[in-house]
């Protein structure tokens, strides 16, 4: 490695590192929220059955696992200034991808739910507990521990994903890049450095990933 | 008369699975629901907490009334408020500990303050020799013990009857016996129990009284003595033949 290479990687480094921790993380969570709350809500319209919703709910699962993401960012992002709607690049970019996720998430959790044996429902009733209380205090958190592992598979993938932003202008880790790129033009460099970040935040969530679920083992053991 | 269900009637897509079943309970009463499977014993019980919702039928509960096909929720929840079931699989919430699904159906349903629930839970499952296991988890328990909960849970709301589904047909036979152990004992202090079974020394030396079902419909009822010394029903002498042969 050239002098020249390595000064290049170790000046750009904190910059990288900033926009990663000022961009790329917020945009993950803010989205993955985002995502969580849509796909908990569709989920259990589908396991409900809520007749007047269920056609909405296909609709907007089928449409948005039938199209790239990528072209979701820019029909999003290019359509809605035509139709007199101004929002800045990070907010489109949130709000594409997290109803890009959550209709994978919803699927998750839906799956999850119909997983739980029509047993506990039951004995929730006969408990005395309505649909809601059996939902809120048995299905929904055995469904979610179910679920977990795959939300953790969405969620770094969504983390990754975020990197997308960079072609609608969103300024994070990736752009950061790009522009670091166009001054000092080290793009292998640059490129793989940016490639080790995203892989040390990932690292950072496959670990928190295990510690949860060791915790929720611990608390209630395997669900048969 | 405290349960009166009158001319149950109920179809599975088209299959008619109860074709008029009629009981009566008195207080006190252990109830033996007998039959081979797919008489419709369990359907029936199921029918009588609205876990399955009946095509036809009337139910009189402590003198009020429930029409089985058409019962609003709220007499629903009213009927389930003084009757406890037990499932076959036990069905104990997987996500709480021993005392929190004893207390849950009190805290929540029943509004009641989590200390006063938690001595109630203590005392029901002290009753069913679980009071150690507290903060077990239902995965951490034998099938045995597990039903025990699941018992004590039942206890804890101070039901009027209880419903057994089969309750040790899920379990290895060297746990069968502290199960029936303690239905034993709750029927000896007066609870009112209504027993599916296939345990013939618990119909015949616990209930007092047995019905014995098949292909939907009653083939016999009566005092349990009667039943296994001087069956009425060439059916029922055969049942009770192939059963003893059994064990």
């Amino acid at each position: 490695m050239n002098d020249r290479l390595w000064n290049v990687i170790v000046d750009s480094f904190p910059k990288l590192l900033e926009y990663g921790l000022k961009a790329t993380i917020p945009l993950t969570i803010l989205s993955f929220a985002l995502a969580l709350v849509i796909a908990v809500a569709v989920a259990l319209i589908q396991y409900a059955q809520v007749k007047p919703l269920l056609p909405v709910c296909r609709f907007y699962i089928w449409l948005i696992r039938g199209t790239p993401l990528l072209v979701q960012l820019y029909v999003v992002f290019y359509v809605l200034p035509e139709i007199g709607i101004l929002l800045d690049a990070f907010p489109v970019a949130v709000i594409v991808f997290g109803f890009n996720e959550g209709a994978y998430m919803a699927e998750t959790i839906r799956g999850s739910l119909e997983s739980v044996s029509v047993g506990q429902m039951e004995a929730g009733y006969c408990v005395g507990l309505n649909y809601m209380q059996t939902m809120a205090h048995i299905v929904l958190p055995q469904a979610f521990r179910t679920a977990f592992p795959a939300l953790s598979n969405s969620l770094i993938s969504m983390l990754k994903g975020t990197s997308l932003a960079s072609t609608i202008t969103v300024r994070e880790m990736l752009t950061e890049a790009k522009i670091i790129n166009g001054r000092v033009l080290e793009t292998g460099g640059l490129y793989v450095e940016v490639a080790v970040i995203y892989l040390a935040f990932c690292t950072l969530l496959t670990w928190l990933q295990h510690v949860l679920e060791r915790r929720l083992a611990r608390h209630g053991g395997t669900v048969k | 008369m405290m349960l009166e269900a009158k001319n149950v009637h109920k179809r599975f897509n088209g299959a008619e699975v109860l074709r008029g079943i009629d009981l009566q309970v008195e207080k006190g009463d252990v109830v033996a629901i007998l039959g081979p499977s797919g008489s419709g014993k369990t359907t029936f019980l199921r029918c009588l907490n609205f876990l399955e919702r009946a095509d036809e039928g009337e139910l009189v509960f402590e003198g009020v009334h429930y029409p089985m096909a058409t019962a609003t929720r709220q007499q629903i929840a009213q009927l389930r408020k003084k009757t406890a079931f037990v499932f076959q699989n036990y069905n104990l919430f997987l996500n709480k500990t021993v005392l929190q699904n004893v207390t849950l159906g009190l805290t929540v349903a029943g509004k009641m303050k989590k200390a006063e629930a938690k001595e109630i839970a203590i005392a029901a499952l002290t009753r069913v020799g679980m009071a150690g296991k507290l903060d077990s988890y239902p995965s951490q328990l034998s099938g045995g013990q597990q039903q025990r909960v699941a018992i004590a849970r039942g206890l804890a709301s101070s039901p009027d009857i209880i419903f057994f589904d089969e309750p040790t047909s899920a379990l290895d036979p060297e746990l069968i016996g502290e199960v029936l152990a303690i239905m034993r004992e709750l029927a000896r202090e007066g609870m009112t129990m209504l027993v599916v079974t296939h345990e013939m020394d618990f119909a015949r030396n616990v209930s007092n009284r047995v019905m014995f079902m098949e292909g939907g419909r009653v083939i016999e009822s009566g005092p349990s003595g009667q039943f296994f010394s001087a069956p009425k029903e060439e059916r029922s002498r055969e049942f009770i033949r192939t059963i003893l042969r059994q064990e």
